[in-house]
């Protein structure tokens, strides 16, 4: 099931919103294999880019393309968890349900994909607890398990860890790593050293909307080649 | 104040045996006011969910318009409904003036506008709130309009209801309409006003009492209904 969507291209991708370059000429290609993690600033465009990448926003300017397709939204074959995820107002279980009764997969199938995403992200004794009373933690791992269950073969994850305590933050992690390793490609964005550190295999930063870099994730940390990203991973550690 | 007493007194009694004429009333109330409350939510809802969700020219005119027509006096919905109908109206030929369906129709075009109004408004709401995801998880439009009404499904409960309430509440309409015919098209409002003007006032007191308690039911059960009862620890 790998391989088939991506790579992913990014050629020339400018978005402009109200005059202002929130998203400036970013030109990258994304492969199937490492775990990606997007850095950069508060405002640096990463949520827009991941919006960008997975299609729900057009660019102004050039072109995003999966597997050489121009124009081609793989929906069905990739996902995105928001960085504020918006769980619906049923159970947790419906929840997970849901977007596969929206491809058509039939009750019985549904009932075990649903609930074998949700005993893999630790929600099974939950599974019928209405999903609006979840933690914030609970509700951004049912996020992801709802994403899990779609099979996608590209996850966009947005600040899957944002709000979550160091607890919450460590079973997130290893919960990507489970769905990773489980081979699913994942995109995320972060902007904490210490969970690209733990995670990612590759690093794309960006800075007001421009890439700035992309390398190895232990490279990029040690020895950043760019003022930028020097400047930030410093900055970060002072704080 | 004797005069009083002994109506209620006399309601009391009409209640606990159930006395036929007052039964016929409530039954046809009743009937009358649901189905124009089915109909109104069957066109209503969805009518809503469309207006919360798509855009087209002329959709504010639309909404503005809804908006006021959920103040529309119930004798002007009466008195339009009534030209419609009447002999030498654009329906006249079907006979229907006088009859318990024209007192339906004016009902639900009471009720259409509060419903689909308040529907409009709550999602409306929810879609601000979950157009992204629900796109995202790959909804389809019509998709998205039943999720919509689905989760939004106890507050439109209440729209439905409130628009019940008005329904059967209301006197004007169905007295234009329906023309207040005993053993045909009396109602419990039509009723009241009728046994108050005559001086009768115990049967207009027991239709009084079970009017309050229809309504006091249908909030019960809405409440009862409601999830968010149990959240409370
Ligand atoms: N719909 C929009 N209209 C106008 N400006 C926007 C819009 N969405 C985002 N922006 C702007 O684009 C910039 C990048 O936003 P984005 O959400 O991608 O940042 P981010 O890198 O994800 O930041 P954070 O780390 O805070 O999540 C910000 O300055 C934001 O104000
Ligand atoms: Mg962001």
């Amino acid at each position: 099931m790998s391989g088939r969507i991506l790579p992913l291209a990014l050629e020339g991708v400018t978005l402009k919103i109200d005059g202002r370059r929130l998203i400036d000429k970013i030109t990258l290609t994304l492969d199937a294999g490492p775990l990606t993690v997007v850095m950069g600033p508060n405002g640096a465009g990463k949520s827009l880019l991941m919006r960008l990448c997975h299609g729900l926003i057009k660019p102004t300017k050039g072109s995003i393309t999966w597997q050489g397709s121009p124009g081609v939204w793989p929906g069905e074959r990739q996902t995105r968890v928001f960085q504020k995820p918006v769980v619906l107002r049923r159970s947790v279980l419906a929840n997970v349900e849901y977007p596969l009764k929206l491809r058509g997969v039939d009750a019985n199938e549904r009932k075990v994909r649903a609930r074998e995403a949700l005993e893999r992200t630790g929600l099974g004794d939950i599974a019928m607890s209405p999903a609006r009373v979840l933690s914030g933690g609970e509700q951004q791992k049912l996020a992801i398990a709802r994403a899990w269950a779609m099979e996608p073969e590209v996850l966009f994850l947005d600040e899957p860890t944002a709000n979550l305590d160091p607890a919450g933050t460590r079973d997130v992690e290893d919960l990507v790593r489970a769905v990773h390793g489980a081979g699913t490609k994942i995109i995320m964005t972060s902007h904490r050293t210490d969970q690209v550190r733990r995670l990612a295999s590759e690093v794309v930063f960006i800075h007001k909307g421009r890439l700035i870099e992309k390398g190895p994730a232990d490279a990029f940390l040690d020895t950043p080649q760019s003022a930028e990203a020097r400047a930030y991973l410093s900055g970060e550690l002072l704080v | 104040m004797n005069d009083f007493s002994s109506g209620l007194l006399d309601a009391f009694r009409l209640i606990v045996t159930l006395d036929p004429d007052l039964v016929e009333i409530i039954w046809l109330t009743i009937r009358v006011s649901l189905l124009a409350v089915t109909i109104a939510a069957c066109i209503g809802l969805p009518l809503g969910a469309v207006l919360a969700i798509t855009r087209f020219p002329g959709r504010t005119a639309v909404v503005v318009a809804l908006n006021s027509l959920m103040g529309l006096p119930p004798v002007v919905v009466g008195l339009i409904v009534y030209m419609a109908l009447s002999r030498v109206g654009p329906f006249g030929v079907l006979g229907l003036l006088f009859t318990p369906t024209a007192m339906v129709i004016a009902q639900t075009l009471l009720v259409l506008p509060i419903i689909a109004a308040v529907s409009r408004q709550v999602l409306s709401d929810l879609w601000l709130e979950y157009r992204e995801q629900l796109i995202s998880l790959g909804a389809r439009h019509s998709q998205s309009i039943a999720t919509l009404i689905w989760d939004a499904r106890y507050q439109l409960m209440t729209a439905v209801l409130a628009g019940f309430g008005r329904a059967i509440a209301e006197v004007g309409a169905v007295m234009i309409v329906g023309g207040n015919i005993d053993h045909a098209t009396r109602v419990m409002t039509t009723a009241i006003a009728l046994e108050t003007s005559k001086g009768n006032l115990s049967l207009a007191i027991g239709l009084g009492a079970i009017l309050v308690c229809l309504a006091l039911i249908v909030n019960g059960a809405l409440f009862l209904l409601h999830p968010r009862r149990t959240v409370t620890p």
